[in-house]
């Protein structure tokens, strides 16, 4: 039986924690605020870009000489997953989410014989992963969004991204990111963005490529400076929704973590205030009994 | 005029202006453009440089962007540009900063790659001065 000193210090020190957690809770909610606003304005400008990408796409189909970052290098050997996670933990599941569906994902299509490259973007998806998949690993990112991710940042990914595409280093290309929905849920979306995926509302974008658009310059200098725009736009959104699912898991994460510690302070304090009558009880049994003896 | 052409100017960050206008014009790649309401479908670059937005008979607002693409409909027209400042927002500040980055690009330029990522960030820079003075 721990003695009332032990229990007194393990009271203190779970309530100072539950200090930590709550101060941890109203920082992700505030951060969170921002974030998602961030992420729902950069949603109209995506969205576009794929309207715009759609049109030009539907004009080009079945035409040759059309970019390879659309149509695709004609094989499927060797995939790139990007791996969008957070640098920091606490988070609950949302660091090991993304983890397992890459490492499910990358071991499915090494089954199938094919070549994986893991590009990790954020601290915790690096180091996840490097102990089971360390050798397909290739250089990431850290340290992105530290105050508001940028276009900028997202730009420098999607530089890499379609380096190495254009040096022939891998034919498709996957993003596995955090989707926000609500501050308590986020979705693990799988997104190809290497080869384009052709909207699956092929009878719209038909209908709206029958409207006969001209081009200026041609539609392939256009869809030369478009991909990689796209490409871009497409990595902004992730980290965009990434961060804004971080901070909504954290929250929800550091939410019941203080409200574990309540918990536990409550059960703490009963137990200390039953020991302490147990041992003021014995105290007088002794005195009364020794009282009696005479 | 009666009928106006429903103009939309996004931004990677935001959607920056959605409003009915009667006409705007914008430095396409091939040239500046007025578009109007029932213009041709048409999908074309931009080129850094100033949209002008007619409204009322008058210019009701001048923006700078540094380059992008829009898209022409019959009822609308969608600009998607990399960046956009309303022009009575640039600072000579800014221009100084801008070239600055652009003149040290072009000095540390080796691959054709990276200098025509400096060419492009001076003609940003050199499109932002004309649109200051």
């Amino acid at each position: 039986m721990a003695s009332l000193k032990d229990l007194r210090m393990k009271i203190v020190s779970v309530k100072s924690t539950r200090k930590i957690t709550s101060a941890m809770k109203m920082v992700a909610a505030s951060k969170l605020r921002r974030a998602q606003t961030a992420a729902e304005a950069a949603r109209p400008f995506a969205e576009r870009m794929e309207r715009m990408l759609g049109t030009l796409a539907a004009s080009l189909v079945g035409q040759s000489g059309a970019p390879r970052m659309l149509t695709g290098t004609g094989a499927d050997k060797v995939h790139l997953l990007v791996a969008v996670t957070a640098d920091r933990g606490l988070c609950g599941g949302f660091n090991s989410s993304i983890v397992r569906a890459t490492k499910h994902l990358a071991a499915d299509l090494l089954k199938q014989g094919k070549t994986v490259k893991i590009m990790p973007v954020g601290r915790k998806a690096r180091e996840q992963l490097r102990r089971d998949f360390g050798q397909y690993m290739i250089e990431g990112f850290e340290q992105l969004g530290r105050k508001g991710i940028v276009f900028a940042e997202a730009d420098q990914v999607a530089n890499a991204v379609a380096g190495m595409f254009d040096a022939g280093d891998f034919d498709v290309c996957t993003v596995i990111y955090n989707r926000f929905k609500s501050a308590i849920a986020q979705e693990v979306t799988r997104q190809q963005v290497i080869p384009f995926p052709l909207p699956e509302t092929t009878g719209k974008a038909e209908a709206g490529a029958k409207a006969i658009y001209e081009f200026e310059p041609g539609e392939e200098e256009i869809l030369a400076e478009l991909l990689p725009r796209n490409l871009a736009t497409q990595m902004f959104r992730a980290l965009l929704e990434s961060q804004a699912s971080e901070q909504g898991a954290r929250m929800t994460a550091m939410d019941n973590a203080t409200r574990n510690a309540g918990d536990m302070i409550n059960a703490l304090a009963i137990k200390y205030n039953r020991s302490r009558q147990a041992q003021i009880t014995k105290e007088l049994i002794e005195i009364i009994s020794g009282a009696e003896a005479l | 005029m009666a009928e106006k052409i429903k103009f939309e100017l996004v931004s990677p960050a935001k959607l920056l202006l959605s409003s009915p206008v009667d006409m705007v014009v914008v430095p396409g790649g091939e040239g500046d453009f007025g578009a109007l309401s029932r213009h041709a479908p048409m999908i074309t670059t931009v080129r850094p440089g100033v949209i002008d937005v007619h409204d009322g008979g008058k210019v009701s607002s001048r923006i700078f962007v540094a380059g992008g693409f829009a898209e022409v409909t019959e009822e609308r027209i969608t600009v998607l540009a990399e960046e956009a400042i309303p022009v009575n927002e640039l600072t000579a500040d800014m221009l100084a900063a801008r070239k600055k980055v652009a003149k040290e690009a072009i000095d540390d330029a080796k691959s054709d790659a990276d200098k025509g990522k400096a060419a492009r960030l001076l003609a940003i820079a050199e499109a932002m001065e004309t649109a200051i003075g």
